[in-house]
């Protein structure tokens, strides 16, 4: 049903072929210099880093409950029921809450344009809603980038790390990370080499906005309620007071007369 | 005698406030040039790790905190009915409404696109807080034009449209009120998205109640501030006594504000960050002791309390202090996590000083204008003003209904 990638850096060679497919799937340019640059950006929404001759992939994660698709107020960013996590740019207004809330900082903005878009893998939508999988996943040489269901996937990984005890760190990424993710990594050194964080709740991060934002519809027929309430009693007291004395003075009677009641 | 003193080039002279916003003017439109002719990225020091500046944190962030004068002081008067403040009531709607108007003008500058930022009307996502904002920046600027209407109407003697603002006064406060309430909660929810980010001293599930208390706090200073400036600069008699009620509320509201902080710090175990040296504790106490402990050791001294000036200090430590938390939370507290440093721009700079500099002239234009400042019904009745026993009937007579 949701379909899923799978990196394992194990097998991976660093040759960036998945790079290439990406620009070329995307309409970026790609050259040397772009090649050497070792850090995600609005022309290069996937990187292959080196560290220690470890290598890891750098890429949008597709979350299963997206924070950016969450709190992008024009619904620009969704995520689909097949895995990726898509973006309009004719929706977007440019707010940028979306590179302020993904918790992988992955949504890059092209701030040299003036007509700025933002711009982030969304795993091949179009390719993904044909039955093919990811430019990066056809190209990959060596199977360490494999496309295909997440449920099997998972399994694979689990069964990969069963087979070759001491491989990899017992942790499969973007299992259960913020509610899991479409993208799932293993690796043999230690997540944190490559700037993905472990400090991330098994949650889905939309929730803690969501729990604050779903009492409004709530709030708003009490809150006017309390205010009309306190409204009334408070200018029903001075009614009283200039009914009560009405005979007293004529300061009164005007008061009376001047206040809508 | 307003009518006076029109615009004329052989008696114009320049005065030192008059370079002042001349030069915020003149450098706030070349970066103004700047940024729509180059984009954001060459008029910002903005950048992936950091893409919200100080025209989020300050002009959005603290311009929404300084203009919450405006449901504050509504609220008091028309509402829980305390006659006493209604005299300060128009300059607090004033600012209230040029807050909002320049806070729209910043994001005009800010968003990426800007010319999309009406897509909210039919594009809608509600389980954004940034949904929620943009609704409750179009809706409280519609309301505050409206609860600022009736001066503008007066001023030009249009009696039909004053009683049909007028009749629907109450109901529009309590929308205001509502309006308010959620969109300074709002700001402090934006940033609830993300706990791994945003540095501990800062982040907490509270920060909607954070915003909105410091809000009602800062409304309040604000309050005390322009009658204060105002009563200098155009001469005008200060409501000594108003204000110290003002003082008295601010000491309360502060104190609430100060014991749930330091509760949820001690409660989410991040109250030893706030000894641990570093870039992050040393702001952290500027904005305490700013915002807080300055303001209530000042405030809590009756001496203070009863001066202009004391009163005066009081309400420009709690402004300070709260502008450092906003800034703190949505800059400082992220510098941390991300791994660089944000400086704005001098282009960043000067749009915010524009914009600032444009607040004030709008404020004393409008005063200059429009009926802001009830200075006849202090002229004609002073001993009407004076009774607060009484239901205060000139006041109710003079403003029925704004």
């Amino acid at each position: 049903m949701s379909k899923a990638l799978l990196y394992d850096s194990t097998l991976c060679i660093g040759c960036k072929q998945c790079e290439v497919a990406c620009a070329g799937q995307n309409k970026l340019p790609y050259d040397d210099a772009i090649a050497a640059e070792q850090i995600q950006s609005e022309h290069k929404m996937t990187v292959v880093l080196t560290r220690n001759d470890k290598f890891m992939r750098r890429l949008c994660l597709n979350c299963n409950d997206p924070s950016c698709a969450s709190v992008c107020p024009v619904g620009a960013i969704q995520k689909t029921a097949l895995g990726p996590v898509t973006y309009d740019a004719s929706r977007c207004m440019g707010c940028r809450y979306c590179m302020v809330a993904c918790p992988f900082s992955v949504p890059k903005y092209e701030w040299g344009k003036l007509v700025p878009k933002v711009q982030k893998c969304t795993m091949c939508p179009d390719r993904v809603a044909q039955g093919k999988p990811t430019a990066c996943a056809e190209i990959c040489p060596t199977g360490a980038t494999k496309f295909g269901e997440r449920d099997e996937l998972i399994a694979e990984a689990q069964k990969r790390m069963h087979d070759n005890p001491g491989t990899y760190v017992n942790h499969i990424y973007g299992l259960e990370e913020v509610g899991g993710t479409s993208v799932l990594l293993l690796s043999a050194v230690p997540f944190e080499t490559f700037g993905y964080r472990s400090n991330l709740s098994k949650d889905p991060m939309p929730m803690l906005t969501y729990r604050v934002l779903s009492h409004i519809p709530d709030f708003v027929p009490l809150g006017g309620m309390v205010l009309g309430g306190i409204w009334w009693i408070t200018h029903r007291r001075e009614e009283v007071a200039v009914a009560e004395g009405r005979e007293a003075t004529k300061t009164n009677a005007t008061n009376k007369n001047g206040r809508k009641s | 005698m307003a009518r006076a003193n029109t615009f004329n080039f052989t008696t114009f002279k320049f005065t030192f406030w008059k370079v002042v916003f001349l030069f915020w003017m003149a450098a706030g439109l070349y970066a103004t040039y700047i940024r729509f002719t180059q984009g954001l990225g060459a008029s910002t020091h903005l950048n992936d790790q950091f893409p919200w500046g100080i025209w989020i944190s300050f002009d959005v962030l603290c311009g929404v905190m300084l203009a919450a004068g405006g449901f504050t002081l509504t609220a008091a008067v028309h509402i829980l009915n305390v006659k006493r403040l209604h005299s300060i009531i128009r300059p607090t709607i004033l600012t209230a409404f040029l807050g909002y108007i320049l806070v729209c003008a910043a994001l005009m500058f800010d968003l990426g696109k800007p010319y999309n930022i009406w897509h909210p009307l039919i594009m809608r996502n509600p389980h954004s807080v940034m949904f929620e904002v943009a609704y409750c920046v179009m809706l409280y600027t519609t309301v505050l034009a409206l609860e600022f209407s009736p001066i503008v109407l007066e001023r030009f003697h249009l009696q039909k449209p004053l009683k049909v603002v007028r009749g629907i006064l109450i109901p529009l406060v309590i929308c205001g009120v509502i309006l308010s309430t959620l969109h300074q909660s709002s700001l402090g929810t934006l940033y609830l998205i993300v706990p791994e980010k945003l540095y501990p001293l800062w982040y907490s599930p509270l920060l909607p109640a954070f915003f909105f208390l410091s809000a009602i706090a800062v409304g309040l200073a604000m309050t005390i501030f322009e009658s204060s400036l105002s009563s200098k600069h155009f001469g005008l008699q200060l409501e000594l006594p108003v204000l110290q009620e003002l003082g008295r509320v601010l000491v309360v509201v502060l104190g609430v504000y100060a014991i749930l902080r330091f509760e949820d710090l001690a409660n989410r175990g991040a109250l030893k960050l706030a000894l641990r040296p570093g870039y992050e504790m040393y702001l952290f106490w500027v904005e305490i002791s700013l915002g807080i402990i300055l303001p209530l050791a000042l405030l809590t001294q009756r001496r203070v309390r009863s001066s202009a000036n004391g009163l005066y200090s009081a309400a420009v430590l709690v402004v300070l202090g709260f502008i450092t938390n906003r800034m703190n939370v949505s800059i400082t507290g992220f510098e941390g996590s991300t791994g660089v440093r944000y400086f704005p721009k001098w282009t960043e700079l000067a749009v915010t000083g524009m914009l600032i500099a444009a607040g004030f002239a709008l404020f004393g234009t409008a005063v200059k204008y429009l009926p802001i400042f009830p200075k006849e019904a202090v002229a004609l009745q002073p001993l009407a003003e004076q009774d607060s026993t009484l239901p205060d009937v000139s006041g109710v007579m003079e403003h029925a209904g704004d």
